[in-house]
């Protein structure tokens, strides 16, 4: 059992790329190489240790790693990059690109999160308590491989596009999210229990999208399916009523998008459809 | 006066008769010389294999198309990023390379001079713009005729000098090397939505057929003599049966050359030798093809090897990226190049586990190794078409171990596995045959005299790579030599060194070769006044704008000829 924690020694004006910054490389280093680590602080390459103080509490056994970041570190990216075990705790805001490409273990940011939060990720967990930016769990630009597996949860908001191109896990957005969630999704499970800008879904092939909230209208390539009184996530089940639809037609996607129905009086034309 | 001596090497000269002897080359201001003096900069090349630099045939390197590919493919230069270094340009890389890192990686392979083979006329510009940004490497670039309007007119009406005439004047606008054909006719059926199938089909709203064209194009180039024959991709490319159509191509300009001198260079030919008649029937038309090369001179070809990877595929062939869209799904772009191409991309993997992709990855090596005169088959991977320059060392590695093949061959799909003749084939290339298909043959092909070899009076572009022949099998070390061939020990270009232990350590700009043939005057003014005519109905470029200047290259290299007509 081995901590480290990392303490922000100045305020940052320029973007830093700390891949670096993961129990993987950390376990087995001793606090000397640790500090010793390059990262690239704008175009310049710096040692860890001129921007973080390096600090061990051994105890315990086990060779678990646990790094905790504190302080603002709202300009430092890639958080955790590639992690496959072990835990990560920032302490107040992290960057762009946390947990980017991390197959195990798990990321706790008490603040907010930069966009591309969980990109690519293929398991493990990645928790928010505040808000995150666009593109939670989304692939990069131009590829169409997102989030593969794991679960993110955000306690806030996130913007646009959460989980696009995504083919497996889950996202869990507790509050409210901006437009195209699910967009190009295959695979997975996006969880809204706040509203929805809109468009939810677009270009969808497979996968579920719930939400809770509101949202302004279901994009005229969905079809109506069926009312349901809860939706299944896993264990899980929300209590709806809820508009079932599926789509996305134009891709002839079979995803299903799952919309509240008392908070989307809006939707109502649909009970027409169903039949007695 | 600067002086190198590259000394005590196994060096492989092929069009010198050179098969590994051990030897001293001496280079005096970017030139092979007799001797140097005792002043001269040692190069220890003991128990290393020196060749000259090697010379690519077919490699789209630059131009518009592959700059829209760049733009295309954000999460293509994502994973392969290099970082600037004192001398060298930050990049980025993978199946499209920006322009410098381009230039970097060739020289790092050993590579001296490239060809971009497929660059609109109206485009050109562009290309060399691109051209000009690709550092160390000597360079040129084919234009595209075959699909536009001008040549198309004049070989229906039978002016095959007139259209010589105007094919020497758009080389001499666009400062382009050879002529390409791309799917000639079928790029303009396609931009009328329709395809053409084999030779004899009629162009729509022009009264020819690809036959016509090719052996029209053909004559053009004799009588201006290029210094390369005309380089053609085939019609119906990647379509399924298509070997026919290679070899209905290559036959319809046999008897054109006289004295068994190459009148028509096939490319990629690996995309355009299947059999079969239905996807799930596809068969490597490689022996087919290889029969009529090995029986006929009047042909050269390339491989258009594939590497089971993730790349980018882009062709002036418009419908055939329309067709490998449909059948991919994936993202695509599709080019109007007003009266003259077309062009489009689409990102592609290749799968070993994929019968069809595994079946082009026997038939690009089954050509290799069944064509016996290897001065009339060239490597490449048509990049990034089949995979990225990059991959040349293992492809190397195939040609010359058969341990290699089977390696890949038992991770390919096993229905292609039983299909392809390629487990039977027992011949493995030596180095000197690697030099013939990578440099000497290549240098050849494109009449550039002074490349392609060390005699005295060549370019000093050399190649320095740490492999003992004597000590290691080939056959056997296959590893070895891959991994030599990756990262060059030298690579000397114009008698400087620019690449030391796979690192690069000067960055010299390379020339622009670009042929001026030249036609009597009476004819090109009558050709000239005519075009002048057309320029204004057909082109959105006034022609005084249309051609480029010597002094937009970065260093221009004329080729002067003198034409027939």
């Amino acid at each position: 059992m081995k901590e480290i924690t990392l303490t922000l020694k100045r305020e940052l004006h320029l973007p830093v790329e700390a891949g670096e910054i993961s129990p993987d490389k950390f376990r087995e280093k001793s606090i000397g190489e640790i500090e010793g680590i390059k990262i690239w602080e704008g175009n310049r390459q710096v040692a860890l240790a001129d921007i973080f103080k390096v600090s061990e509490n051994s105890g315990g056994s086990g060779d678990e790693v646990t790094i905790r970041v504190v302080g603002n570190a709202a300009k430092v990216r890639k958080i955790g990059y590639r992690t496959s075990s072990g835990s990560i705790i920032v302490d107040g805001n992290a960057g762009m690109y946390v947990g980017e490409e991390m197959s195990g273990g798990s990321i706790l940011v008490t603040g907010d999160t930069g966009s591309w939060l969980g990109t690519k990720m293929k398991g493990g967990q990645i928790e928010v308590k505040g808000n995150a930016g666009d593109y939670v769990g989304a692939g990069y630009r131009g590829t169409t491989l997102g989030m593969k597996g794991g679960t993110i949860l955000v306690h806030g908001n996130a913007g646009q596009e959460v989980g696009c191109w995504m083919t497996d896990g889950t996202i869990r957005i507790k509050g409210n999210t901006g437009l195209m969630p699910g967009i190009h999704m295959h695979k997975g499970t996006i969880w809204i229990e706040g509203d929805c800008e809109g468009r939810a879904g677009g270009q969808m092939r497979g996968g579920k999208v719930i939400i809770c909230g509101k949202t302004p209208t279901v994009l005229p390539s969905f079809a109506f399916e069926e009312i349901r009184e809860k939706v299944k996530i896993g264990e899980e089940k929300i209590q709806g009523p809820f508009y079932v639809f599926s789509g996305d037609m134009n891709e002839n996607g079979k995803g299903k998008l799952s919309v509240n129905a008392p908070n989307n009086p809006q939707l109502k034309w649909c009970e027409k459809y169903v039949e007695a | 006066m600067t002086e190198l001596l590259i000394r005590n090497g196994f060096v492989y000269d092929p069009l010198n008769g050179i098969e590994g002897e051990k030897a001293d080359i001496s280079i005096r201001d970017g030139k092979v010389a007799e001797s140097v003096g005792a002043g001269a900069t040692v190069i220890d090349a003991t128990g290393m294999m020196v060749m000259p630099g090697g010379v690519d045939i077919h490699s789209h390197i630059a131009g518009s198309k592959v700059n829209a590919g760049r733009i295309l493919r954000p999460e293509d230069h994502e994973k392969d990023v290099e970082r600037h270094t004192p001398i060298t340009r930050a990049g980025t890389g993978h199946s499209i390379p920006s322009t410098f890192t381009t230039g970097y990686r060739y020289a790092r392979l050993g590579y001296t001079t490239v060809f971009e083979p497929a660059t609109p006329l109206l485009k050109t510009r562009h290309t060399h713009d691109e051209l000009n940004d690709t550092p160390i490497v000597d360079k040129g670039c084919f234009p595209l005729f075959g699909n536009d309007w001008h040549s198309m007119e004049y070989l229906q009406q039978g002016r095959i000098e007139e259209c010589a005439a105007y094919i020497a004047w758009m080389l001499r606008a666009t400062k382009g090397y050879a002529i390409k054909l791309v799917n000639p006719g079928g790029v303009e059926a396609w931009k009328r939505g329709r395809y053409l199938v084999g030779l004899e089909d009629r162009v729509p709203n022009f009264d020819i057929t690809p036959r016509e064209i090719v052996r029209g194009i053909c004559k053009a180039n004799q009588l201006l003599h290029l210094p390369h024959t005309i380089h053609v991709h085939t019609n119906d490319l990647a379509k399924i049966g298509n070997y026919q159509t290679t070899i209905d191509t290559m036959d319809s300009v046999r008897g054109l050359g006289g004295d068994n001198k190459p009148v028509i260079h096939i490319t990629h030919v690996q995309f355009t030798g299947r059999t079969g008649s239905a996807w799930h029937n596809v068969g490597s038309g490689a022996p087919e093809i290889a029969d009529y090369v090995n029986k006929h001179d009047h042909v050269t070809v390339d491989m258009g090897q594939i590497v089971f990877m993730d790349t980018t595929t882009m062709t002036a062939d418009g419908g055939f990226q329309y067709m490998l869209y449909q059948l991919s799904g994936n993202k695509w772009m599709n080019f109007d190049v007003e009266v003259e191409t077309g062009a489009g991309i689409v990102p592609y993997r290749y799968r070993r586990n994929n019968y069809v992709n595994a079946i082009q990855w026997g038939i690009g090596l089954e050509l290799a190794l069944l064509i016996k005169d290897p001065w009339r088959v060239y490597m490449t991977t048509d990049h990034p078409n089949g995979g990225d320059f990059t991959k040349y060392p293992k492809i190397i590695s195939w040609l010359m171990s058969r341990k290699a093949r089977e390696k890949s061959i038992a991770r390919i799909n096993s229905i292609a596995r039983n299909k392809l003749d390629l487990p039977d084939i027992d011949r493995e290339y030596t180095f000197s045959e690697i030099a013939v298909v990578t440099r000497a043959g290549t240098a050849k092909a494109l009449g550039l005299k002074q490349k392609g070899h060390l005699g005295v009076g060549a370019d000093a572009d050399v190649a320095v790579y740490n492999l003992n022949p004597t000590k290691i099998d080939p056959s056997r070390d296959y590893r070895l030599v891959r991994k030599a061939l990756k990262k060059a020990a030298f690579t000397v270009k114009d008698g400087r060194i620019v690449v030391k232990n796979g690192e690069i350590v000067e960055t010299p700009m390379g020339r622009t070769y670009w042929v001026d043939s030249q036609v009597s005057e009476g004819l090109m003014g009558k050709v000239e006044s005519e075009m002048r005519r057309t320029f204004t109905e057909y082109y959105t470029v006034q022609m005084d704008n249309y051609a480029m200047d010597d002094s937009e290259l970065g260093r221009s290299s004329r080729v002067s000829v003198k034409a027939e007509v």
